[in-house]
């Protein structure tokens, strides 16, 4: 009513008020730029900040190991791929090929057999009823809460009088028999979120439940598993205390270990090389995440089937 | 070709919560058989035991000659429509087709076959190659009846399968699978179905027979036109028909004949009718009558009963009237042709039921007694 009011009485031009309307259309549309630019200058330095390390790990691989503690800044004054082909060689018979080789013998059938022992709990958790269900799903989640040096000890007497010690069963046998629960409890998560009605019409044509869980509920958990197998891929890469623990030979040691085994020398430590190293032990799990992403967060944000 | 027997059909489930209580019944070879209800009336329970998804706790079921109870959903010669499809998401139609076969072993040529003919008889062959998120509501159900018929199994099994489909779609499909009945029927093939619905209509219109169920019990099986005309107790009665029947208390009274005292109005009935009620004299009954066997009488006619008009609803082809007879609610159908306004004078209405059409049944048992060969 007010507005209808000023117009009538002082009935400005037509043209006034679309300038009007222009410039209130232009301050918005800047005030919006100015905000979308402070928010991204934010944003773009404490990501600067976070990534700062990883960045200088890059250029410090590239660096003369006198300039590393010379020159602050991450760019290499005189690049060089030294730090590479000198680490690569490692001061032991073994260059970092045998190493890079024995982390992908451990990692691949433990990701394997988390993703099949871990497909085929949670399947039975999340649609059978079963006497001890309760139970056994409480312990599963106990496992979970509990942290992982409390078992080392015992584990580790288990292994070692199994005599599997130096070998890399202990590194893949927990992980076969669905050791890990966390892998357990997000795949009953997932499963909980898919209908029934898919494997009830798989089982009305015929199939048995084995050929469910296999035609039928491991297609329709694909994110799910990819994420697990993702996850045990990189937790695997990382882990350092397993291949410690388990492993006393040079020969079947892991990138973890090795890297580690550069700095035991005893000269002054050739920082370049393992900087150098490290780089290329961050390689092959931000290759295979980035190839993933889309199936990883598809699989971590549960309940992604829809019918 | 095979008959469905159930006997003392019973489902206890672990919480001691009995959901079906030992209900027996016959589909004949190539029938049609509606389970109808309102929810929660175990009517899908009974499918699934049917089906063998739901273990059996009591009783029988019978595929042919064979007894099924315990035998895997496989194994028993029967195939089923679900809800919401249930196609499988990551295979292409073609091969959501032809699953069951290919868990069968059955040679490639055979399935391709099979597939092909079924994808002709649904129109579904323009979509063989596609995932079933990229089908429609109503594809996708053609689809998993496709999944059902390429089995060629002994009973055909629907649970609410129409639910899902807008009004339209629903009444298409709801010929389109009574007519795939009769094909196959006529084709020698075998075509007994168990059809489960909440909805009356599809029930009426679909099934050779009907069976109503309610709280784990049958309340009634017969054909639709017996159902309609001849309810066996007050919840098949109210069930069936749309809209409902009206039921009201009243007070059967001996005065000559056997008379009907409603809201203080008497109702006396003819001979045919109070001969077969005189057993249940003086007794408080619920009498009941659908809105079309409800006609206006002329104000003067004797042997009807008066009430206040409260509203009235056009429907086109007929015409709602909803009556107040001194508290007690009645809703008359009248077709529109005759329909006179200047019949209702000051709201005032008088109506006459049409006694061929009228129900009685005992308030206790809730049994109908009022029909004929069965006092």
């Amino acid at each position: 009513m007010a507005e209808q009011f000023t117009v009538h009485t002082t009935t400005p031009s037509e043209a006034e008020i679309e300038r009007e309307r222009a410039r209130t259309l232009a301050e918005g549309r800047r005030k919006h730029a100015v905000s979308s630019a402070v928010r991204y200058a934010i944003l773009a330095g404490v990501g600067f900040l976070m990534l700062y390390p990883l960045i200088w790990l890059i250029g410090a691989s590239f660096k003369e190991n006198a300039e590393i503690f010379a020159n602050p800044g991450f760019i290499p004054e005189e690049p060089t791929l030294d730090g590479y082909i000198k680490g690569w060689q490692t001061s032991t018979p073994y260059t970092f090929a045998t190493f890079f080789w024995n982390t992908f013998l451990i990692i691949l059938p433990k990701v394997i057999g988390t993703a099949i022992s871990c497909t085929a709990v949670a399947y039975g958790f999340a649609r059978f009823e079963f006497p001890g269900k309760r139970i056994l799903f409480a312990t599963v989640i106990a496992t979970l809460l509990l942290p992982n040096v409390v078992t080392r000890i015992p584990q580790y007497l288990l292994f070692r009088d199994l005599g599997w010690l130096d070998t890399f069963l202990p590194l893949w046998v927990p992980s076969a028999f669905a050791g890990d629960a966390f892998f357990v409890f997000m795949l009953i998560q997932f499963l909980r979120a898919i209908p029934r009605d898919m494997e009830e019409a798989a089982r009305v044509d015929g199939a048995n439940t084995w050929q469910t869980l296999v035609f039928i509920v491991v297609p329709m958990l694909a994110p799910a598993l990819i994420s697990v197998c993702l996850f045990q891929f990189m937790w695997t890469m990382n882990d350092f205390l397993g291949p410690l623990i388990y492993l006393s030979s040079v020969e079947k040691y892991p990138v973890s270990l090795a890297l580690k085994l550069s700095i035991d020398t005893t000269e002054a430590f050739q920082w370049n090389r393992i900087l150098a190293m490290s780089v290329l032990a961050l390689v092959p799990a931000l290759t295979v995440f980035f190839l993933a992403q889309k199936y990883f967060i598809e699989g971590i944000s549960t309940g992604g089937l829809k019918g | 070709m095979a008959r469905l027997q159930i006997r003392n059909l019973e489902k206890v489930y672990g919480n001691a919560f009995k959901a079906v209580h030992g209900i027996s019944l016959d589909v004949a070879d190539g029938e049609f058989m509606v389970l109808v209800g309102p929810s929660g009336c175990a009517k899908s329970t009974t499918l699934r035991m049917i089906a063998g998804l739901e273990t059996v706790t009591g009783g029988e079921i019978r595929i042919g000659e064979r007894i099924v109870n315990n035998l895997p959903p496989g194994q028993r010669g029967v195939s089923m429509v679900f809800q919401n499809y249930a196609l499988y998401p990551h295979m292409k139609v073609r091969n959501n087709l032809a699953f069951g076969l290919k868990l069968k072993r059955r040679p490639k040529p055979e399935i391709e076959e099979a597939t092909r003919a079924v994808a002709r008889i649904l129109e579904i062959d323009p979509l063989l190659e596609r995932l079933p998120k990229q089908l429609s509501g109503g594809q996708a159900q053609r689809v998993a009846v496709g999944r059902a018929l390429i089995k060629k199994p002994d009973v055909f099994l629907f649970d609410e399968p129409l639910s899902n489909l807008d009004a339209k779609l629903r009444a298409s499909m709801r010929v389109r699978i009574t007519d795939l009945h009769k094909r196959l029927k006529r084709e020698g093939q075998s075509s007994t179905v168990v059809y489960v619905t909440h909805d009356q209509t599809e029930a009426m219109t679909m099934g050779d027979r009907i069976c109503v169920m309610k709280d784990g019990r049958i309340m009634q099986v017969a054909d639709p036109v017996t159902l309609y005309n001849r309810p066996a107790n007050a919840f098949v009665a109210g069930f069936i028909g749309s809209p409902e029947m009206n039921l009201i208390e009243g007070t059967l009274g001996v005065d000559g004949g056997i008379n009907l005292c409603v809201a203080g109005q008497t109702l006396a009935f003819g001979e045919a009718l109070g001969a077969r009620l005189e057993t249940h004299g003086r007794r408080t009954v619920l009498f009941g009558v659908r809105p079309q066997h409800l006609r206006i009488a002329a104000p003067d006619e004797a042997n009807a009963l008066e009430g206040h008009v409260s509203h009235i609803e056009f429907m086109g082809h007929e015409v709602y009237l909803h009556v107040d007879i001194a508290g007690i609610r009645l809703v008359v159908v009248v077709p529109s042709e005759q329909y006179r306004p200047e019949d209702i004078r000051d709201d005032r209405i008088r109506l006459a039921p049409r006694e061929t059409a009228v129900h009685i049944f005992d308030r206790e048992t809730e049994r109908n007694v009022s029909l004929a060969g069965n006092a």
